[in-house]
Formats: structure tokens, C-alpha cells, sequence
């Protein structure tokens, strides 16, 4: 009986001081890390949306609520005037959810870039949305308020070819993101001005 | 067992019972992670650390802990500090990270840890353990990181990153090929036995 509860106990007290040490140490690490996300999933889709930008998008950012969930914005400076917004929506893609960060010009609403940045997709097929330029780069230039799709489907974008559900769900995600967008719109205005210079 | 001197503990996981080659445990990651000498070296850093803090606590608690639960208990004192490893790989070096990848959490059921805990660390004192620890580390390490070069210098033509050879340099892509990682080693193993002959 006494070795029971003797396993018990030795068992027990381990499993706490693992558990606070741990929280203790994921707590300290938290925003470190919440950067070095930043900086090396999400960071080169922005740096490259927001090419020439005087400011630093990563530094620069507001979360603003939309329902329930929590959405981030990076704020891109041209000019003098915080006109471009970037964030991420995601989409549903072959192998998972596709990440998407679209660079948008709120003056106009029209698509300044977009970049791919976290997915599970086939190397060598879908995986090109992100690597090949020049399925990302029709994006440029057209308006956020139109719906996107493949041409497969009517729409006005060439798929990456071989890989067209991962280019129905980039088209979707930032079809989806319109929504949200048009929404917040207001909001994500008032708050870049904030970062004008 | 005859008694051995405190610097030998610490040199016998540097030759006599380096791990990957005399003890031959562990091979899952030495041959996913050793593509590249970054994270082979990286991975053998990770593992030194779990290995001596895990000897650390194993050792200074060996009189406490049940024999009948110890094995669990190993298993937490492992996990947590993977975990901590974990974290602070993330928040410091996220490229090595994402290399690494799962590899990282599989420390804990690696059985150079396990088996360090279990023959060695909840039979002897601080001080051994704590060498034991750091000489078979850093052995895996060494064997990581020259498997890891080995690799990237004939697979890639470069070592570290930096190019070695020039572009004129056809990379040899099968060495950085899981099938690669098993020639490189059995060679290495090869030559060890031919130099270690007891």
C-alpha cells in the first residue's frame, strides 16, 4: 500500500513542477516567438507585397475583431500616406489550408500583391503557387470587390497548371477575404492612419 | 564492472561508446537530420542539452523514484525538457526549427536518452552522470556534424551554406538521399571498427 501511494505521490509532484516549469517557459518565450513567426513565415510574403515601402510592415501592424476571430493587419507607408493594408486570409487547398497574404491599396481596394505563406500542398505541383511569380502576380492590379476564379470555372485567373485546386482555393480564400474586408473597412482605415508619417 | 576514473567517463562517449556508431542508437534522426551540417549540428546541440539535464535530474532523484514507476518518470523529465528545447529553438532559431521539425519532439523517445537514464544515470552519482551526459553528447554531435558534412559537401557541393567547390561542380544528389545516409554511415562504421578493434 505504502509503495502505491509513494508511486502516486513521486508521479504526481513530477508531472506539476514539468507542467509550471513549462508554462512557465512558454510564457516567456510567447511573443519572441510570435515574432519569429512573423518575420520568417509571414515576413517575406509582406516584404515582397510591400516593396518600397518607407516603414517596416512587420513592425507596424493592428489586430482588429471581426466576430469572433482575432485578424491581424500590416501597414505598408508609400509616400508619406498609410494607404496599403496586408493581411492573411486561408483557403482550402489539396493537402490543407492555404495561407494567403494579400496586399491591398484601401484608396482604390485594388490588390497591390499576394503571397503565398504557409500550405501543405504537393512540392513540385501546387507548392508553385508559391514559388513560381507568375501565378501570384495576375493578382496585382484587380479589385478586391470582384470574386476571383480559375478560368476552368469562368473567372479571370490562369491556374497553376496541374495544381488547379490549389489555385481554386488561393481564388477562394481571397474571395472570402472581400467579406471581411468591406466590413472592417472603416476601422482599418482609422487605424493606419495612425502609422502615416 | 571495474571502477573507471571520472575522465573517462566523459571520453568513453566520445570514442569507445560514441553513440551512433558503438552503441548504433538513435539512427532514426541521425539520418533525417544529417542532410546539412547546420542541422546536424543543431540537432546534436539539442540532444546534448536534454541528455545532461535529463542525466541531472535522473541521477539527483534516483533515490526517490520508485523502481516500479521509473520509467514514466524518466519519460516526463525527458518530455519537459524537449519541450523547453523546443520553445527556445522557436524563439531564437525558427529557420533550424523548421528543419528540424518533428524531429525535435522525437528526442523524447530517443533511445540514447532513455537509455543513458536507465543504465546509467539511476545507478550513479551527480558528477558521472553529468559527464556521462556531456561526453555522449557531445559524441553525437561530432558524429552528427561530420556525417552532416559529409553529406552536404558531396550532396551539395557546399558546407554550411558556403560553396566549396566552384560552380563547376556536379552535386552528387544521392548523398543527401535517405539511401545516402545509410552507405555514409555503414562506411563510417566501417571505418571506426577497422580503427577501434578491441
Amino acid at each position: 500500500m505504502r509503495d502505491i501511494i509513494k508511486m502516486v505521490v513521486v508521479l504526481a509532484v513530477l508531472g506539476a513542477f514539468s507542467g509550471g516549469g513549462l508554462a512557465l517557459v512558454k510564457q516567456g518565450t510567447a511573443e519572441k516567438i510570435e515574432y519569429q513567426q512573423l518575420k520568417f513565415v509571414k515576413g517575406p510574403a509582406i516584404k515582397e507585397i510591400m516593396e518600397g515601402s518607407t516603414n517596416d510592415p512587420l513592425v507596424d501592424r493592428f489586430k482588429l475583431k471581426d466576430g469572433d476571430v482575432e485578424r491581424s493587419f500590416f501597414v505598408g507607408v508609400f509616400d508619406g500616406k498609410a494607404n496599403t493594408v496586408a493581411y492573411e486570409t486561408f483557403g482550402k487547398g489539396f493537402g490543407g489550408d492555404i495561407g494567403i497574404m494579400v496586399g491591398v491599396n484601401l484608396d482604390t481596394d485594388e490588390l497591390l500583391g499576394v503571397g503565398v505563406t504557409t500550405h501543405s500542398e504537393t512540392p513540385g505541383l501546387g507548392a508553385r503557387a508559391k514559388d513560381d511569380p507568375s501565378f501570384r502576380m495576375q493578382f496585382k492590379g484587380m479589385s478586391l470587390i470582384d470574386p476571383f476564379k480559375v478560368k476552368t470555372d469562368g473567372g479571370q485567373i490562369d491556374a497553376v497548371s496541374g495544381a488547379t485546386i490549389t489555385s481554386q482555393g488561393v481564388c477562394a480564400g481571397i474571395t472570402a477575404s472581400s467579406e471581411f474586408y468591406k466590413e472592417l473597412k472603416p476601422q482599418i482605415i482609422e487605424n493606419a492612419q495612425a502609422f502615416a508619417k | 564492472m571495474t571502477e573507471t576514473t571520472l575522465v573517462q567517463e566523459f571520453t568513453k562517449g566520445l570514442w569507445k561508446d560514441i553513440p551512433p556508431f558503438r552503441l548504433v542508437l538513435g539512427l532514426c534522426p541521425i539520418l533525417a537530420v544529417t542532410k546539412a551540417f547546420g542541422t546536424g549540428f543543431g540537432m546534436g546541440l539539442a540532444l546534448t542539452f536534454v541528455l545532461v539535464c535529463s542525466n541531472v535530474l535522473v541521477s539527483a532523484l534516483r533515490k526517490i523514484i520508485p523502481s516500479k514507476v521509473r520509467v514514466p518518470c524518466f519519460i516526463i523529465i525527458i518530455a519537459t525538457f524537449v519541450v523547453i528545447v523546443e520553445l527556445v529553438m522557436q524563439a531564437f532559431t525558427y529557420p533550424l526549427f523548421l528543419t528540424l521539425g518533428i524531429f525535435i519532439p522525437l528526442i523524447v523517445v530517443n533511445c540514447i536518452v532513455l537509455g543513458r537514464a536507465e543504465a546509467f544515470a539511476s545507478k550513479q552519482g551527480l558528477g558521472r552522470s553529468i559527464l556521462d551526459g556531456l561526453g555522449m553528447g557531445i559524441g553525437f554531435t561530432i558524429s552528427l556534424s561530420v556525417l552532416g558534412s559529409i553529406r552536404e559537401i558531396f550532396g551539395a557541393g557546399t558546407w554550411n551554406g558556403m560553396e566549396i567547390f566552384g560552380p563547376s561542380f556536379q552535386p552528387f544528389t544521392f548523398m543527401v538521399e535517405a539511401p545516402g545516409a545509410f552507405v555514409c554511415l555503414g562506411l563510417m562504421l566501417a571505418i571506426m571498427n577497422l580503427f577501434g578493434t578491441e
